[in-house]
């Protein structure tokens, strides 16, 4: 979506500053996942489908409630179903709504190289602007949450917008307003913070001791919240990241590699240049002709 | 002989050995341009040198690839002449002569004086690293067959392996430019005798011995 809708906060491989002349009145947003009141129902998967327009190949069933098996490009969130035996021995079914989670600190955009392919909103969403995408998958590489997808259509990446073109008109993200249960709500980010500290007591209660709510700090907390039973295990709802964080290696990358490697390059193309002209070039002289002349007709006396 | 009728020059590089250089020497230049466009924004523009960001991403891989075999078609021949003797030490001590112009200073040099013995070891390293970690980070042929930790190494390494490639490349470039006669001995074939004795004063002597030459 373009600036006329949402201003812009942080686009990738840009180093002058964004759009800011507006100032953002726009309070920072979440997307608030309660994992206990989730039922499976795969609503917000078909709602993603129809609002954004993504149809996926039908696959094929593996014996398990995942379908389609893994985010793709045509599916941007995927239900991933767990089942856990509790210390007491009772089977509980962690059903978790994967996505892009929308970090404050997004390791895809800190790994794109194309300028203003990745972008993030005032807001805190974080969107790919495909018109713009190179196709080289490096937001793949420094996602901590393995969510991006490339396109074998068209080389681009693609992922969950958190609905950024409804968001922009004031609308709720369409799997919000498809959830039948109220399991997945949306508002400010402090609301939706609120909201889940109730319900986190609330489970607790209820003998969710443990409960709590995902908003991982390693990433500077993630506009895409979840409410966790288990907030002590994150694994255990499909592997989700327990302290996620944007790989050292991918922040040596894209951080200090950058300014070293091209200030090292400019500077030695610089100092031979500045040799050259202080030395002068480096000419075969007369003489040298003469003596190599000399020496060649004495060895071949 | 017909020796002072014999033109004063020796053959520095065959016609084969040439077309394999450039053939390096543009491949590099592709592979480096559109990496660059990759690795700092404020070089994005030269992803202009194929086409655009998108047809960069497209080209980059096969252009490095086609770099690293050329440049072993290349350098394999002359590989022998790379090997580094005691005298090298001495003329690596006296860099300061070196980027002084003193050549009168330095030790006698062979074939290749030991700063072009360590740039083709360094290079050949450098895109060594280079087509493994590229291989790598191959989006659309490899990275599947990847961990994501390998990937991320992967692109840390490439990244660096191409700095040292960069340099290495500047280097060689600036010392081309500057030692008058060496673009001509790289385009031609042939360098003056003068030149000969000049900067490789051991080579030059092997050369003119009767049996000499290679």
């Amino acid at each position: 979506m373009p600036l006329q809708s949402l201003d812009i906060r942080r686009r990738s491989a840009t180093t002058t500053p964004s759009p800011a002349a507006r100032a953002a009145a726009t309070p920072e947003v979440a997307k608030l996942i309660d994992t206990s009141k989730c039922i499976g129902c795969k609503a917000c998967q078909t709602a993603c489908m129809e609002w954004n327009d993504l149809r996926d190949e039908i696959g094929t069933t593996t014996g398990v409630y995942d379908n389609p098996r893994d985010l793709t490009p045509q599916s941007w969130t995927v239900m991933r179903f767990s089942e856990y035996e509790n210390p007491k021995g009772d089977l509980e079914w962690l059903i978790r709504k994967d996505g892009c989670m929308h970090c404050e600190d997004p390791g895809c955009l800190k790994a794109c190289p194309a300028p203003g392919a990745i972008v993030q909103y005032a807001n805190g969403i974080v969107d790919f602007h495909e018109e713009n995408c190179i196709g080289c998958g490096y937001c793949v590489t420094g996602c901590p949450f393995d969510v991006p997808r490339i396109s074998k259509r068209d080389h681009k990446a693609y992922k969950c917008t958190l609905c950024s073109d409804r968001v922009a008109v004031g609308l709720e993200p369409a799997c919000v307003k498809a959830c039948p249960t109220g399991a997945i709500s949306y508002g400010t980010k402090e609301q939706m913070t609120h909201d889940a500290a109730e319900r986190v007591v609330d489970l607790k209660s209820r003998g969710f001791e443990q409960a709590g709510l995902y908003d991982p700090a390693g990433v500077g907390g993630t506009h895409v919240m979840y409410v966790l039973h288990h907030a002590d295990q994150p694994g255990l709802y499909s592997g989700l990241a327990a302290k996620p964080t944007v790989s050292p290696m991918v922040r040596l990358w894209k951080g200090a590699t950058k300014p070293l490697a091209l200030g090292t390059m400019v500077l030695v193309a610089l100092a031979g240049f500045l040799n050259y002209v202080r030395v002068g070039p480096n000419e075969t002289r007369d003489e040298d002709e003469d003596q190599a002349e000399r020496e060649k007709e004495q060895t071949h006396v | 002989m017909s020796d002072r009728h014999s033109p004063d020059v020796l053959v520095r590089y065959t016609p084969a050995e040439r077309l394999r250089h450039w053939l390096v020497a543009i491949l590099f230049v592709c592979a480096a341009a559109s990496g660059l466009a990759l690795f700092h924004p404020a070089l994005f523009w030269l992803g202009g040198v194929l086409g655009g960001g998108a047809w960069s991403v497209v080209l980059h891989p096969f252009a490095g690839l086609a770099m690293s075999l050329a440049f072993y078609a290349f350098v394999r021949p002359l590989w022998h002449h790379n090997r580094l003797e005691p005298r090298d030490r001495a003329w690596l001590r006296a860099m300061r002569d070196v980027v002084d112009k003193r050549e009168d200073r330095l030790p006698e040099v062979g074939r290749y004086n030991a700063g072009q013995k360590i740039l083709t070891y360094v290079l050949a390293a450098a895109l060594l690293a280079l087509f493994a970690t590229g291989i790598v980070i191959w989006r659309v042929y490899f990275s599947n067959y990847f961990a994501i930790g390998v990937i991320r190494f992967s692109a840390l390494l490439h990244a660096f392996a191409a700095f040292v490639l960069v340099v290495g490349i500047i280097v060689h470039v600036a010392a081309a430019v500057w030692v008058k006669g060496s673009v001509a001995a790289m385009t031609g074939g042939t360098v003056t005798i003068g030149w000969a004795f000049k900067h490789h004063r051991a080579w030059f002597r092997e050369m003119i011995r009767p049996s000499g030459g290679r």
